[in-house]
């Protein structure tokens, strides 16, 4: 019993490291099924975790944090749009860029508006989203197996993190049964044969950075108020970049991008398990080597594991019309 | 609409009646200081096809892409159905039953043939209901045309071919009523071509318009009711294709009398220069090309290679000059065998004195986004070393003679190959092999997709060649041009050698039974001159080959 305890727990923190790379993870998914590559998912993260908290820290809403942080989301969408849509920049640049302006501007606007070293002050009660209890979970939590995996794993997590679970077959069903979802899909391949059959290439990208956008802002948004109580310094730890592995591995499809942010989340919560366990014949093996283990899996998964990763081929090529 | 097949001067008196389907008046389009379009006056008749002829460049592509909506012309009246209308965009064009298939497909390669057809044209937000009825429809067009594509298929597993008719229905799904094909069969085997050409006349005689844009005299002649010249931006003239013929067509094209024929005295072979003994090639799926394959070419000579495409030419050249490993055999350069094998094959046949002129100029004889100079030293760049560094001034420099000798347009050794026409890069390909005064140069389709004026020069070019005492390998499809170079003809037949013939007694029609396989000892695939672990796939080949071909039964 004590055992499945643990893995119950094991498996809720699993889902509570994998909201963020989830959301990041479909976000990349739409601007990279459109044919744009966004490297500043780590940025834009980052960015809108700050936004988030800042907002809630003034105005005590969480909820007018959620805006602000889908708002800085969408306003460095913008940049990256315009870089790489209508002035057909290179867009690994550009997001790069995104990624750097980021982690400057949020320490500085940090410290100069909360003089705090760059954090945010700390949030509570409606400056923040807290966990919904679902009908019956305290009811069921002494039901055996299944009311300990109701309670806890299914129940009791914040508005967001449902968001998340949700957006995943959301983003299925757009994706392959609709016509915005085929047209999305074609922009990335060859965006010409859209272009040939009259639809603007350049709205299809905007609508998709759009999206983008919102998914990735409530990313942040759960980073800093949600999952923590306040915005630090480069509190995204390059789960935007982690992401974009996960769509790789997942091969742009949403369904495994759920799988793969679950498999990188649940490592992250092994991880934090395993510090200061005694291993037999080992003993205890110091911190940073347990905490290096996530991302040394995802190196072996990505280099060993992965098979045939074809990307959208007109991914990260700025689309020209010519003939 | 009549679907009674008519003579093509019926249908010329039926569609004087009607409005014409597309009639354009002064249309002019300037490109920065290039007056791509001047003064076009064009009438296309309903219910006809209607051939645009004209050399690379002429302006034939601009004119059908103002009709469809790609380029608004700077002044001019477009009159589709009689009615004056501005065409803003493709998708007003679709609107006005004006459908395009471009030269190079507008398909997404991993998406289905369905899923290509109805993209931008869903009729529902929904693709569940869109594509159910798009399959009913598709059923239907199949039927009606003989355009019979598998709606499942994934567009990367298809041919050429059928990729090009998945292109036909699209413009047909969206209603079109009048279809530009932009140099459709450059891209087509001769059958599939054929296929292509009886799709076009079921759907004219269904009382739909085509225009074919094309440099193929040849297709013109075996389709059109009527043809218009373009040179130079201006339509020459319009004629009644019954009453023209290929010589004036050409004549009207390039402004000057064209020989079809190419002027060269007669042959002087010495030496045995390129020995090929017992070749056998296999492709990547190990089912082989080339069968036992023996041949010479004497300095002095062109030999040609004749054959319908497919037939292991490819490989043939490819195993040559080094890019593919032979499995069996020998290639003999001036009296010493050269081993073709490894990645440095190539390299090591070049300096044997080998020059290699490839089939597809874009994918093996230029990396196009190379500037002009870099691809005119491609391969050769170790004799412009200056210590670690490369000698540019030297390359460009030789760069510009060639630009000055072969007359490559623009003169420019620092523009982007991709930015030159077809003829030109050519051009550069032939100028770099040639220029390096090799024993032997093999030649693969010197004028594929090269315009007539640059075609004379390349032959030309090749001619002069042989008469400086080089052996010189030709292969093309084109049996005109095999017929006007060669001193020697090979016909290559299902990766063996079937026949030869002199170009000057050979007639077309024994030419084309040889390349058609059918010979004394016809049927017979000469099994016992192979080599004994060819012969079990041997079988399976002889009965899929020549390739397959869907067509519908007429």
């Amino acid at each position: 019993m004590n055992y499945y305890t643990d893995l119950i727990l094991i498996l809720d923190s699993t889902v509570r490291l994998a909201i963020p790379l989830i959301l990041a993870c479909l976000a990349g998914l739409y601007s990279e099924r459109a044919g744009i590559v966004d490297i500043g998912l780590e940025g834009k993260l980052l960015g809108s975790a700050f936004g988030a908290a800042a907002m809630a820290a003034v105005t005590g809403s969480a909820w007018l944090g959620l805006l602000a942080g889908v708002g800085v989301a969408l306003g460095m969408s913008a940049i990256h749009g315009i870089a790489s849509i209508n002035l057909k920049g290179n867009q690994t640049i550009s997001g790069v860029a995104l990624n750097f302006l980021a982690a400057g501007l949020t320490t500085f606007l940090g410290q100069s508006w909360f003089h705090r070293g760059g954090f945010t002050p700390q949030l509570s009660g409606d400056q923040r989203f807290g966990p919904i209890t679902l009908p019956f979970a305290p009811e069921l939590a002494s039901v055996p197996v299944i009311g300990g995996l109701y309670s806890e794993l299914i129940s009791g997590h914040n508005i967001l993190a449902y968001v998340a679970f949700i957006a995943v077959p959301v983003t299925a069903w757009v994706l392959f049964q609709t016509r915005f979802g085929l047209r999305l899909r074609a922009v990335g391949e060859n965006p010409k044969a859209l272009d040939t059959a009259g639809i603007s290439v350049t709205a299809l990208r905007y609508q998709a950075l759009i999206i983008t956008a919102v998914l990735v802002g409530i990313g942040g948004t759960y980073l800093s108020i949600a999952q923590s109580a306040g915005f630090n310094n480069n509190m995204s730890a390059g789960r935007g970049y982690i992401a974009l592995a996960a769509l790789i591995f997942a091969k742009w499809k949403p369904w495994p991008a759920l799988a793969t942010c679950l498999l990188f989340g649940f490592l992250d919560a092994l991880q934090f398990r395993l510090q200061g366990v005694q291993f037999p014949l080992i003993g205890e093996v110091p911190v940073q080597a347990i905490q290096v283990l996530p991302y040394l899996l995802t190196i072996i998964l990505l280099a060993g594991f992965i098979g045939r990763a074809v990307a959208p081929k007109a991914s990260g090529i700025p689309y020209t019309k010519e003939r | 609409m009549a679907t009674i097949a008519q003579t093509p001067e019926q249908r010329l008196a039926t569609a004087a009646a009607l409005p014409a389907a597309i009639e354009l008046d002064g249309i002019n389009k300037h490109f920065g200081p290039v007056h791509a379009n001047r003064d076009i006056h064009l009438t296309v008749r309903r219910g006809t096809v209607h051939g645009i002829v004209g050399e690379n460049g002429a302006g034939k592509s601009t004119l059908m892409s103002i009709l469809y909506g790609f380029y608004t012309a700077d002044s001019g009246t477009i009159r589709v159905d009689g009615k004056a209308v501005t065409i803003t965009d493709s998708r007003h064009a679709l609107a006005l039953g004006i459908g395009m298939v471009h030269q190079h497909f507008m398909l997404v390669d991993n998406f289905t043939v369905i899923e290509n057809i109805v993209l931008g044209a869903e009729d529902s937000a929904l693709l569940g209901r869109t594509l159910s009825k798009a399959r009913a429809q598709l059923k239907q067009l199949a039927t009606d045309y003989g355009l019979e594509v598998d709606p499942d298929a994934l567009i990367e597993d298809l041919s050429v071919g059928q990729q090009q008719r998945v292109e036909i229905l699209k413009a047909l799904y969206r209603g079109a009523d009048i279809l530009i094909l932009d140099e459709p069969t450059g891209v087509l085997t001769p059958a599939e071509a054929d296929h292509l050409f009886r799709i076009l006349r079921k759907l004219r005689d269904e009382g739909k318009t085509i225009i074919l844009i094309t440099h193929k005299l040849r297709e013109i002649m075996a389709i059109t009711d009527e043809v218009s010249v373009m040179r130079q931006g201006a339509m020459v003239k319009t004629l009644i294709t019954e009453q023209t013929s290929p010589g004036e067509l050409a004549e009207l094209m390039v402004g000057r009398r064209v020989l079809l024929r190419v002027e060269k005295g007669p042959a002087n072979p010495g030496k045995v220069m390129l020995a090929v003994e017992n070749l056998v090639v296999v492709d990547d799926l190990k089912v082989p090309r080339v069968k036992n394959v023996s041949f010479q070419v004497r300095a002095g000579e062109i030999v040609g290679i004749a054959g319908v495409a497919g037939n292991g030419q490819s490989e043939l050249l490819e195993a040559i000059s080094g890019m593919r490993d032979q499995s069996l055999g020998q290639v003999i350069i001036n009296g010493q065998p050269v081993s073709a094998f490894g990645d440095d094959g190539a390299a090591r046949l070049r300096e044997a004195g080998l020059a290699h002129v490839p089939e597809d100029r874009l994918r093996m004889g230029l990396v196009t986004n190379f500037l002009e100079w870099e691809n005119s030293i491609l391969g050769y760049q170790n004799d412009y070393g200056q210590g670690l560094g490369l000698d540019v001034a030297k390359a460009k420099a030789e760069a510009r003679e060639r630009i000055a000798q072969y007359d490559i347009r623009p003169a420019n050794t620092d523009l982007k190959s991709a930015n030159f026409s077809g003829g030109n890069q050519q051009k550069i390909v032939l100028a770099r092999e040639m220029e390096r005064n090799p024993d032997v140069l093999i030649v693969g389709q010197p004028t594929r997709g090269v315009d007539i004026g640059a075609i004379e020069f390349i032959h030309n070019q090749i001619i002069k060649m042989r008469d400086a005492g080089k052996a010189i390998l030709l292969v093309s499809v084109e049996l005109d041009e095999i017929r006007a170079l060669s001193d020697r003809i090979l016909v290559l037949f299902d990766g063996q050698i079937v026949g030869e013939a002199d170009p000057a007694t050979a007639d077309e029609g024994e030419l084309g039974l040889l390349m058609a396989g059918v010979h004394d000892n016809a049927g017979s695939t000469d099994a016992a001159r192979l080599p004994e672990h060819v012969t079990p796939v041997e079988k399976t080949l002889t009965e899929m080959s020549p390739l397959p071909n869907k067509d519908v039964q007429q």
